[in-house]
């Protein structure tokens, strides 16, 4: 074990153990999106749910919460992450069979369980499409335990978008419902153009009967929750993953605080009536 | 007249319109298909019509000096076209073009407009309903120029 690893090892909840990063992966041309797959050094990890995160420590440097974007049976875990700030951008330039500080997984879940029977609607903005990932993941694995399932899918541009190989494997099992658009088109895109909430309003969902979960920007889930409201689908049963930065991610320091909730600890995962405050825009 | 009805019955665009208001709107409507390529309408025609898409897509274009045209937005099945009938000077502010073969239900608005003015009940009603339309479609514009998923100042990753 190396002198970091060895640094690293404990099982403290502010202590991150060593995890190696076993492949890396642009999602993107630039490199800005990119996925790790990361294993333990240690061999054992508690394993993550749909929707939660996990704090990775780049040493030296500092931590990031990053949600947990697959879940694989060998107890891999899957971070998608996109280069904004000082540390995330370091980690863009770190290569495979590097290790890595990781702590948790913390957090709430998607309710996934509570979708079966009902139609489910997943809305992805931007590199929101990777906490939601894993549900696709859990939902193709037992298929038949859910009624239609629709992924309305917005980015950027076409370049933006991510997981490209996997959205191509979606559209021809026709599993699901993948609707995918971007806010503007390229010379070459022969997709849809316009946002992301056009794709809810264009319905093929019993509302009524309906399961939503929505993650990206907050003015983005924000507008998705209004749609699916018109569709019919209750805000109880409309749930969303909130975004702050973190630093205990144990419901310890506050940092995190929206409202009276935190959601390191609370979250990331709401019902949305609970973030509906915090979600307050003007209205045209 | 019998499918058309039926086609207005199965949309939720008309939801709440009574069955004779229906039966009303669906005589102005037809049956009208696109190749792809054609165009629905051009930018300053007169707009004299709506259509529901039953199926296809269509690009909705705008032509910027010495650009290219480009498509601003795309709807498809089961998605509302044209307001421009409601609002003098009645012309259309875009093209709009199939980008693979559509079927649409196309309604003589101007024909509408006038019955519209005789019975102000259904006026109102269909009123109602393109105004939500136009909200709907100025939100979306809103967002789209937004640039929302511009990178935020958080060192985080939980999607947002
Ligand atoms: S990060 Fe400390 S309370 Fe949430």
């Amino acid at each position: 074990m190396s002198a970091l690893a060895a640094e690293l090892q404990g099982h403290e909840p502010m202590a991150p153990e060593p995890w190696r990063i076993l492949a890396v992966r642009r999602e993107v041309a630039d490199g800005e999106v990119f996925t790790w797959t990361l294993e333990p050094l240690s061999g054992r990890a508690a394993t993550a749910r749909p929707g939660q995160f996990n704090m990775l420590y780049l040493f030296g440097v500092g931590e990031v919460a990053i949600s947990v974007s697959a879940i694989e049976d060998d107890g891999a875990v899957v971070h998608t992450i996109r280069a904004v700030g000082s540390v995330t951008r370091a980690m863009q330039g770190l290569r495979t069979g590097e290790v890595v500080g990781v702590r948790g997984p913390f957090g709430t879940a998607w309710p996934v369980a509570d979708a079966k029977g009902r139609d489910l609607v997943l809305a992805a903005g931007g590199i929101g499409l990777a906490p939601l990932r894993p549900v696709v993941h859990a939902v193709l694995a037992r298929r038949q335990d859910f009624g239609r399932v629709l992924l309305c899918y917005g980015a950027r541009s076409p370049r933006d978008l991510i997981f490209r190989d996997e959205l191509d494997e979606w559209q021809v099992r026709r599993e699901l419902d993948l609707r995918v658009t971007v806010d503007r088109g390229t010379a070459d895109w022969k997709g849809d153009v316009g946002v992301v909430t056009q794709l809810i309003d264009r319905g093929g969902f019993d509302g009524r009967n309906a399961l939503a979960m929505v993650c990206g920007p907050e003015v983005m889930m924000r507008f998705s929750a209004l749609s699916l409201h018109r569709r019919g689908v209750a805000p109880e049963r409309t749930f969303v993953s909130m975004e702050r930065s973190m630093r205990c991610a144990l419901g310890f320091c506050g940092h995190c605080q929206i409202g009276p909730h935190f959601v390191c600890r609370d979250g990331p995962v709401f019902p949305y009536p609970v973030m509906e405050p915090a979600f307050r825009v003007n209205e045209l | 007249m019998r499918e058309l009805l039926e086609i207005l019955q199965g949309q939720s665009f008309f939801d709440g319109l009574t069955e004779a208001q229906l039966k009303l709107v669906a005589a102005f409507a037809a049956l009208r298909s696109f190749e792809a390529g054609r165009y629905l309408f051009r930018e300053h025609e007169p707009a004299d019509a709506f259509y529901l898409i039953r199926s296809g897509r269509v690009s909705l274009e705008s032509l910027l000096p010495g650009r290219q045209p480009g498509t601003f937005m795309t709807l498809g099945g089961g998605d509302m076209l044209g307001w421009s009938w409601l609002i003098p000077p009645y012309r259309w502010h875009y093209d709009a073009r199939a980008l693979e073969p559509v079927h649409t239900a196309h309604f003589d608005a101007a024909a509408l407009r006038e019955r519209m003015d005789h019975d102000p009940v259904l006026g109102y009603a269909l009123h109602k309903r393109f105004t939500m339309l136009i909200v709907e479609r100025l939100q979306a514009a809103r967002l789209q120029h937004l640039d929302i998923y511009a990178s935020g100042e958080g060192d985080v990753g939980l999607g947002g």
